[in-house]
């Protein structure tokens, strides 16, 4: 998967040559990514006797896990309380606001929790592992490790990926609790409800597939974060430039990712 | 002991090398020559298939290397210590893990045994108190030492240098030439040089390549090298004020 050299496509000379050129390009880079994928969990299997990999595992949960709370925790809220305002506006005018909570109880186990959490990762992690690994393959420093006989798959991306994957459904059902938290505060001073009330109702609608699906929802996107940051990384080309368009391809990539195959998983659970 | 046999390597439209062939011989130092661009650093990288020729093939001994993969080719790139143009070191760990990556990934050795020959090698390339410091901490000619001594600490057969004197100081610059000649002469290792620096070449090379073109535009020794009439070697040589008549050695 690790490619120093561009690839090569034939000329084309009319928009309908183009367009189907792109398809096929489309096509290669997600059947690379999904190889890629398959490589560093199989790659996984190494955890189990290499301690300096379980050193990198922890680390890297560190640096996906822990310092991008303080973001998520802001964005969470924020959610939370735009939800309980937006419904809140609605259900006062037929005196409903006491269901303001299952409202965003429900949104946000469903769709929001996941669904932030894996647009900031995008953001804030998938990122700097493209721009990290960009810049050690631009410095040959991958090279190096290819010489020495050590995957780079194995040595730098199945860490991350592991990480990734415990830390998302962790970072994910915080992103919910903080959300239903500052529903509540909007709750309690914008719609008259007393905690308790608020509460309840929300308690009372939170199912526990909804929670479940939100989980294996962020896990789809953590995978799909880490895979996309570490192609564009592995396939970074012209110096800092390439760094900077590889950097910036992950994240466009990762968020439409993200959309898409946010919508697809719901649709399979909820039919 | 390598040889290229009709190599011919295409970025593009463009033609890099051009049907190259020449051997490496076996305890040589073999020195590559040339402007920038012209494919010094893309040969060394087809010697361990980092890159695959477009056409031609690259042996090591009797392996073809541009086939080779999985355990085949890892056993090939095992002899092989690979000195990058900018030292390639790992940024996040310090100088002395750096240089005992290698081993702790892929030898059985012990901790007590591991910290011996990486202090060894360190001290060979002058860094023996320089271990605990971070890449970034360490000057650019600092980080090509330690890549050597990361190339060199599992004793391969052949080093390839990519401009290890590049961007050195005059004496630090001796100093590696000195290393790779001592290397060569006391454990008989291979060497590829690639350098820009004619100096270094004439001092140290046994035989000196120049690419131009994408072609090796000569192929000869110092002595021979120095006083050839070839207008490409000419204008080399005039730039660096070397005459043919300088005495070997002295500048
Ligand atoms: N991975 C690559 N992709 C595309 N072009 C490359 C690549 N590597 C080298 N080249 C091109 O090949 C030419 C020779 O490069 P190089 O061997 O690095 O030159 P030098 O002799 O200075 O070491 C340059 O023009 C460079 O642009
Ligand atoms: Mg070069």
């Amino acid at each position: 998967m690790i490619v120093r050299e561009p690839r090569q496509f034939p000329e084309t000379t009319n928009s309908l040559q183009n367009l189907g050129r792109r398809c096929l390009v489309i096509i290669g880079e997600t059947g690379r990514c999904g190889v890629l994928l398959a490589q560093s969990l199989w790659a996984a299997r190494h955890l189990l006797v290499s301690r300096r990999m379980r050193r990198e595992t922890v680390a890297q949960m560190y640096v996906a896990g822990i310092r991008s709370i303080p973001v998520i925790t802001i964005v969470a809220v924020f959610t939370g309380m735009i939800l309980a305002l937006q419904t809140g506006l609605v259900l006062s005018r037929y005196n409903q606001e006491i269901y303001v909570g299952s409202g965003v109880m429900v949104t946000m186990l469903r769709e929001m929790g996941p669904f932030m959490t894996g647009l900031i990762l995008a953001a804030c992690v998938g990122s700097s592992m493209a721009a990290q690994l960009g810049t050690m393959m631009v410095n040959d420093e991958i090279a190096a490790l290819e010489i020495m006989s050590i995957d780079p798959v194995r040595f730098l991306m199945t860490p991350r990926m592991v990480a990734m994957l415990v830390m998302t459904p962790v970072l994910s059902f915080y992103t919910c609790m903080m959300g239903v938290l500052g529903g509540g505060v909007v709750a309690m001073t914008q719609l008259n409800l007393k905690w308790s009330q608020y509460m309840v109702n929300a308690m009372d609608f939170a199912d526990i597939k909804d929670l479940y699906v939100g989980l294996f929802k962020s896990v789809i996107f953590g995978a799909t974060i880490v895979t996309v940051a570490c192609y564009e990384g592995f396939t970074t080309e012209q110096g800092a430039v390439g760094v900077g368009m590889a950097t910036r391809r992950s994240v466009i990539s990762a968020f439409l990712l993200i959309l898409v195959l946010g919508y697809f998983v719901t649709r399979i659970f909820y039919n | 002991m390598i040889r290229f046999e009709s190599v011919t390597k295409q970025f593009g439209r463009r033609k890099v090398l051009d049907e190259i062939s020449f051997e490496i011989r076996k305890g040589e130092v073999f020195v590559i020559v040339g402007a920038s661009g012209t494919g010094k650093s893309v040969t060394l990288k087809h010697m361990v298939r980092l890159l695959t020729p477009n056409a031609g093939r690259v042996m090591i001994d009797d392996v073809v290397i541009n086939h080779a993969y999985g355990r085949e080719l890892e056993r090939v790139r095992e002899r092989f210590g690979y000195l990058f143009q900018g030292g390639a070191l790992l940024a996040w760990m310090n100088v002395f893990d750096n240089v005992a990556l290698p081993l702790r990934e892929k030898t059985r050795m012990g901790k007590d045994e591991i910290a011996r020959k990486v202090r060894e090698t360190l001290a060979m390339v002058g860094l023996e108190n320089d271990g605990d410091k971070m890449p970034s901490e360490i000057s650019g000619g600092m980080q090509k030492r330690a890549g050597l001594a990361r190339a060199i600490v599992r004793d391969p057969e052949i080093v390839l240098y990519d401009e290890p004197t590049s961007g050195l100081d005059p004496v630090t610059a001796r100093m590696i030439d000195q290393l790779i000649a001592r290397l060569n002469r006391q454990i008989g290792i291979t060497s590829v040089v690639v350098t820009h620096d004619l100096h270094s070449a004439l001092t140290i090379g046994d035989r000196i390549a120049m690419l131009k073109n994408g072609k090796v535009a000569e192929l000869s020794t110092p002595a021979e090298f120095r006083k050839s009439r070839n207008p490409a070697v000419r204008e080399f040589l005039d730039a660096q004020f070397i005459t043919p008549e300088a005495q070997e050695g002295g500048f």
